[in-house]
């Protein structure tokens, strides 16, 4: 964690008054070990449960370690349930938006962000403030919209934008440029303007200091907003729930609901596509946890 | 990010001035579709769909055909806060899902970031594990405590004893307790969240402020409630817009639960019973989400006279 890096750099200046102020006491480790098992609890009991064959925890009961331990859950919900395809379903989606967020994003926060013209602080605060609304505003106008947005068959089985990818991409793409407009604005103002005016006076297009100038000094951020997105639109469960009729285009996140349909007492399946669900997350968390944190700090700390 | 803030309305003037002479024509359509594009998108999904959301609240419309579309001036209001028996019980949850993130979730989240921000051995360890709930979805986390909660299978039960005897507690499916169960559900995610924006918050923090307090002769609850608090304003607004925001929003974890009913109606759960699959009744979603839009205007607001507030 970035925050870890600030804190040792504080650490000589602070000593005196932690010492005087915050010394941990032991009740501190007691509730702290305490919470983080509570914290654990969950997660674990998930993938112990999802370890289990479901004949053994109905003979043995759930809360027990008699039996085998297999992985025959998780190839059950992957083939079975459908779990399988639902990720793929998802990175069909997730993929494109991320990269459609971001880049529709960039260019809008340069236009704004590098240049003063007559609204760009009043669309970029509606653009912000389209972020901040409750999906469910917009719910009833999307789903008409794409009802009466005729497609050829050929592209789409409905003859409509709905139960396609293309809406739930489109939706999300939409609803999260507000977001990561308003994110990298900030960085790219905080860049010094001497950088794009010595290339406007050698004649570099507004084009080249975007694309050679801003976009390559804003990769921490870009990489910051990725990393936040990618969980975001993965972990988007309204859009596809709302468009998506047909249950094998669902992505993973609403798919599961699917799983809790199907397997209705069978827990053990169920907790395996709980715990395939959270791997991709996991992955993230392992090398990205850093940009992801960056990405939420950056969101939240301007001003 | 804000060491910028001050200096340049002036400055971006004189160079804005400036620009605008080296620009040529076609630098500027360049910034016309940066600028454009984006601005359409949001336009066509995110703005049209927020007025024409407004527009359906006061219409009766079945979805089969636009010419169907009849005005009903506030029928669709009166109905609900009339005749509609989940609307009231969802106002009062959606109150309880606040207060409970205001009073429990997010001060526990604070609490976490205060122990952690000082020098704890395994500090780094500690966030990380409060931190994973954080980049679940709401619905995984219904889902991983509905196998919590399970009457016979779920660990709580059988932890306490009571799993496969008639004692057992249907956490999820007792109208009179799922609500909080749900609640302690998203507090497992909520409060991770406001601990990784209060260790930020904490960091920015000025040293020095505590180390004077300190000097004064200051105690630990008094260095951080009349010193260090305050001078996480901006954060705490960020937290409470946040919260607020949350509030208004949950239904993810009611909905994979039992579809919002039963006790665990909430506002943003009945928009979509009423959208989603048959018996689509689209006026009464519609001014639902009206209702939705209009509550979450205030925090919307605060937040944005916040941060732009100084640009304007």
């Amino acid at each position: 964690m970035t925050t870890q890096i600030i804190q040792q750099k504080r650490t000589p200046a602070s000593t005196v008054s932690s010492k005087k102020i915050g010394r941990p006491h032991y009740g501190t480790h007691i509730f702290l070990l305490a919470m983080a098992v509570m914290w654990l609890i969950p997660l674990l009991w998930s993938v112990y449960t999802a370890l289990r064959p479901f004949a053994d925890t109905n003979k043995f009961g759930y809360f027990s370690i008699a039996g085998h331990y297999s992985l025959d859950n998780f190839f059950t919900a992957w083939n079975q349930a459908g779990m399988g395809k639902y990720l793929v379903n998802s990175a069909i989606i997730t993929v494109p938006t991320v990269l459609l967020t971001l880049f529709f994003a960039s260019l809008m926060a340069f236009a704004v962000s590098r240049f003063s013209w007559k609204f760009n602080v009043t669309l970029l605060i509606m653009f912000t403030a389209g972020n901040l609304l409750p999906p469910q505003v917009l719910a009833a106008p999307l789903y008409e919209m794409y009802k009466f947005t005729p497609l050829p068959l050929s592209v789409s089985d409905s003859g409509n934008l709905l139960n396609t990818y293309y809406s739930v991409i489109l939706t999300n793409t939409a609803f999260q440029i507000g977001f990561c407009t308003f994110v990298l604005s900030n960085y790219m103002k905080a860049l010094p303007a001497e950088l794009t005016e010595a290339a406007l006076v050698d004649g570099a297009s507004v084009w080249r200091q975007y694309a050679n100038i801003i976009m390559p000094l804003c990769r921490p951020a870009l990489a910051a907003m990725g990393t936040l997105e990618v969980i975001f639109i993965y972990n988007d469960f309204f859009w596809p729930l709302l468009f998506i009729q047909s249950g094998d285009r669902l992505p993973i996140t609403t798919g599961i609901k699917n799983l809790q349909g199907d397997f209705l007492s069978n827990y053990n399946l169920i907790a395996a596509g709980a715990t395939i669900t959270i791997i991709p997350t996991l992955v993230v968390y392992l090398l990205l946890q850093r940009h992801f944190v960056a990405g939420l700090t950056l969101g939240a700390t301007k001003g | 990010m804000t060491t910028i803030d001050a200096p340049p309305a002036r400055v971006q003037r004189a160079r804005g001035k400036r620009r605008s002479h080296l620009l040529t024509a076609s630098d500027k359509a360049t910034l016309g579709v940066m600028a454009g594009v984006p601005t359409l998108i949001q336009f066509v999904f995110i703005w049209a769909p927020m007025v024409l959301s407004i527009i359906l609240s006061f219409m009766r419309w079945n979805g089969l055909r636009l010419s169907d579309i009849k005005a009903t001036g506030l029928t669709n209001y009166q109905f609900i806060v009339q005749d509609y028996p989940p609307f009231w019980p969802a106002v009062a949850h959606n109150i309880i899902w606040l207060l409970f993130l205001a009073c429990v979730a997010t001060p526990l989240g604070l609490l976490l970031a205060v122990l952690l921000d000082q020098r704890i051995r395994g500090s780094r360890i500690y966030q990380s594990i409060f931190f994973v709930p954080v980049m679940l979805s709401l619905p995984l986390i219904g889902i991983i405590w509905q196998l919590m909660y399970a009457r016979n299978e779920g660990f709580i039960n059988n932890i306490a004893g009571i799993a496969n005897t008639p004692a057992a507690i249907d956490w999820f499916g007792n109208p009179s307790i799922n609500l909080w169960a749900a609640l302690v559900a998203a507090t497992w995610r909520h409060a991770g969240y406001i601990m990784v924006l209060y260790l930020a918050g904490l960091k920015g923090v000025d040293p020095s402020l505590r180390e004077a307090a300190a000097v004064d002769g200051a105690s630990a609850s008094q260095t951080f409630f009349r010193v260090v608090f305050p001078a996480m304003k901006p954060i705490n607004i960020v937290v409470v817009v946040i919260t607020v925001i949350e509030a208004l929003r949950a239904f993810d974890i009611v909905y994979i639960i039992n579809g919002g009913k039963n006790g665990l109606e909430l506002i943003g759960a009945l928009v979509v019973q009423n959208l989603v699959g048959e018996g689509q009744v689209i006026g009464i979603g519609s001014a639902l989400a009206v209702m939705l839009l209009i509550v979450s205007l205030v925090p919307i607001t605060i937040y944005l006279s916040r941060v732009f507030g100084r640009e304007d």
